[in-house]
């Protein structure tokens, strides 16, 4: 028996109506475009798709996108989460501005930001000209690809932890130290259970926007090939040459590593979710 | 089961909705005293000095005014555009390619090129070096964009026409001082080793070279050099033109099916044909392009510094040929990045 015939009444009612409306936006927004791409790759020669998904310059940017955008989603995992953590837990002056600023990596334009950071990290930039003398250099190099991917990444982090973070009280924490729990096994034993489905799908949310983002990367990553050419400027490279098929399986490789990616970071959360209950 | 239906009627309305809409997004046609100029990244100052001049020689003879629309980025980008259906009545851009690419969608003609005078370019530009005030590092010719310890800028060739006649002047100075591609092959590689950041258009490169203040050199468009000189200071940057260099010739095109849909065939044709003028050409040289007509060219000499020309003809065969042997997947400047 299918499920939507169960006799279980739903408290509103209007299943239908906001079924197919759902329905419709998702096909509108994602599926559709979407589909456009693996119509685009499946329309390709499946030798030559597999020759310019398999040409060493484009693993090479898979392989960059792939481990900067980790990286980032790592960074900001730890340092979003004491951010989170300092944001909640503790009332100081300045808490509220510090809390609009986590937004605003979201509304700023990610170009502005990576002219920002190239400008910040040039040899004669604020940071850069410092840099440059400890011989650590962040513009035209990996390191800068994931300094840019950690700032689009971070609101991610703390906006879904801040509010499971309200949600458990203090008191949980002093019981556990009444009961003789150390402080370890207090964050190991009650906190990270409690947080980890949050800390985690704010860490993917994080590393899918990593992987696919472009504006501000391109101004600071020196763009060079098998160096720190990323997978979405493989794909701008390719539909500038015209190259709409070229472009559509580097994309749709993309596409499948973060889908799967995502469902395999969701099997995680529902496999924690019910060990712990 | 009648539940079922229910739902799946909903979901076929909400199905046959979202397509309906996709079949009806509508496109206004815009009126036939408007044209539509895609042009690439430099060229911004030149065709709002020039469509000013059009729109005041077209009111005088026909008595109409005219609006021209302009609209600037990557050549490559912009041709992709033009051909993805951004109606553009005429497409002046950075190299034939990116028009033969047009082409090939069948918007237009392929022997465009033949339609107006000098294989329809109308202004020429060449590629010139852009160093730091007092030129510390000693550039003078393309021999020195090879030594060790020089910072040399130019966008990437796969995304920006600038670049592919940076990379095609190299090559080709090479190739006429030693008569071997391979050599020539083995010096662009060199001067990419001393590249460290490719950005994806010209504009992009002049901004890493000026402000970002990476390199040593920047390879540029004659035209873009001099606007860098205007607009961050002669006192900060000076232009070294090499002895030998490439002919830069942009071409200019009328997109036949979008002048047709429009009925604009007659004012893009004029507003191209006004590029030949006397009065237009004495525009392109003030805007550092290197003007067609013999006039105009002497007037300015004194701009334009000696430098030995060769063309893509000379020495690369066709457009088409030329971006095949080094620009394509698998051409010799991904070559050359193959470790």
């Amino acid at each position: 028996m299918p499920p939507y015939k169960s006799n279980k009444r739903h408290i509103l009612p209007g299943f239908g109506l906001s079924m197919g409306y759902t329905v419709f936006y998702l096909s509108a927004i994602v599926i559709v475009p979407l589909a456009t791409i693996v119509i685009g790759a499946f329309k390709m020669d499946p030798q030559a798709f597999i020759a310019t998904v398999t040409s060493p310059r484009v693993l090479a940017s898979y392989r960059l996108s792939l481990s900067t955008a980790v990286f980032a989603a790592l960074c900001n995992a730890f340092f979003g989460f004491l951010a989170a953590w300092t944001l909640v837990r503790y009332r100081f002056p300045g808490r509220r501005v510090l809390d609009a600023l986590v937004d605003l990596p979201f509304a700023l334009p990610t170009a502005v930001a990576g002219i920002c950071f190239a400008t910040l990290y040039s040899p004669v930039g604020w940071m850069g000209q410092y840099l440059e003398k400890t011989g650590i250099q962040i513009i035209n190099a990996p390191s800068g690809i994931v300094v840019a991917l950690i700032f689009i990444g971070f609101p991610f982090v703390v906006r879904t932890l801040q509010p499971v973070l309200v949600e458990l009280e203090p008191e949980i924490e002093e019981s556990a130290q009444s009961l003789g729990a150390t402080r370890w096994q207090t964050f190991r034993r009650i906190l990270l259970p409690h947080l980890f489905p949050a800390l985690l799908t704010g860490v993917t949310l994080s590393f899918a926007r990593a992987i696919g983002e472009y504006g501000s990367v391109i101004f600071i990553a020196g763009n060079l090939p098998f160096k720190t050419e990323i997978a979405p400027l493989m794909i701008m490279t390719k539909l500038d040459q015209f190259d709409y098929d070229g472009a559509s399986s580097v994309a749709f490789v993309l596409l499948l590593i973060s889908f799967s990616m995502l469902l395999v970071l969701n099997a995680v959360q529902r496999w924690q979710q019910k060990s712990y209950r | 089961m009648k539940h079922f239906h229910r739902h799946t009627s909903r979901l076929t309305a909400g199905i046959a909705l979202f397509s309906s809409l996709l079949g009806t997004a509508a496109q206004a046609a815009p009126a036939a005293n408007t044209l539509l100029n895609v042009s690439y990244d430099p060229t911004r100052e030149l065709y709002q000095a020039e469509n000013a001049a059009f729109a005041g020689y077209w009111k005088q003879k026909t008595g109409q005014t005219v609006t021209i629309n302009q609209s600037h980025g990557g050549s490559g980008k912009q041709a992709r555009a033009v051909i993805d259906g951004l109606e553009a009545d005429v497409v002046t851009l950075a190299l034939a390619y990116d028009i033969d690419a047009i082409a090939d969608s069948k918007l237009l003609a392929t022997n465009w090129q033949q339609r107006l005078p000098q294989n329809s370019t109308p202004y020429t530009s060449t590629i010139v070096f852009v160093v730091r005030k007092g030129n510390p590092k000693g550039i003078r010719n393309w021999d020195d964009l090879v030594k060790p310890g020089i910072g040399v800028i130019t966008p990437n060739p796969k995304t920006s026409g600038g670049a592919r006649w940076n990379y095609l002047a190299a090559w080709g100075y090479k190739q006429k001082q030693t008569g071997s591609a391979e050599q020539a092959k083995a010096f662009v590689k060199a001067i990419f080793k001393n590249v460290p950041v490719l950005d994806t258009g010209a504009r992009g490169s002049t901004l890493t070279f000026t402000q970002r203040g990476l390199g040593d050199v920047l390879i540029a468009w004659e035209n873009e050099a001099h606007l860098i000189l205007n607009e961050f200071g002669a006192d900060k940057f000076e232009i070294v033109a090499p002895p030998v260099s490439i002919l830069a010739e942009p071409p200019v095109a009328i997109v036949d099916r979008n002048v047709d849909k429009h009925g604009t065939r007659k004012l893009a044709e004029a507003y191209l044909n006004f590029l030949y003028t006397p009065q237009a050409q004495e525009i392109i040289a003030k805007n550092s392009y290197r003007p067609r007509s013999a006039a105009a060219a002497k007037k300015y000499a004194s701009q334009f510094p000696n430098i030995k020309l060769f063309t893509v003809k000379d020495l690369f065969g066709t457009w088409r040929q030329a971006q095949k042997t080094h620009f394509s997947d698998g051409g010799t400047f991904d070559q050359i990045y193959t470790p």
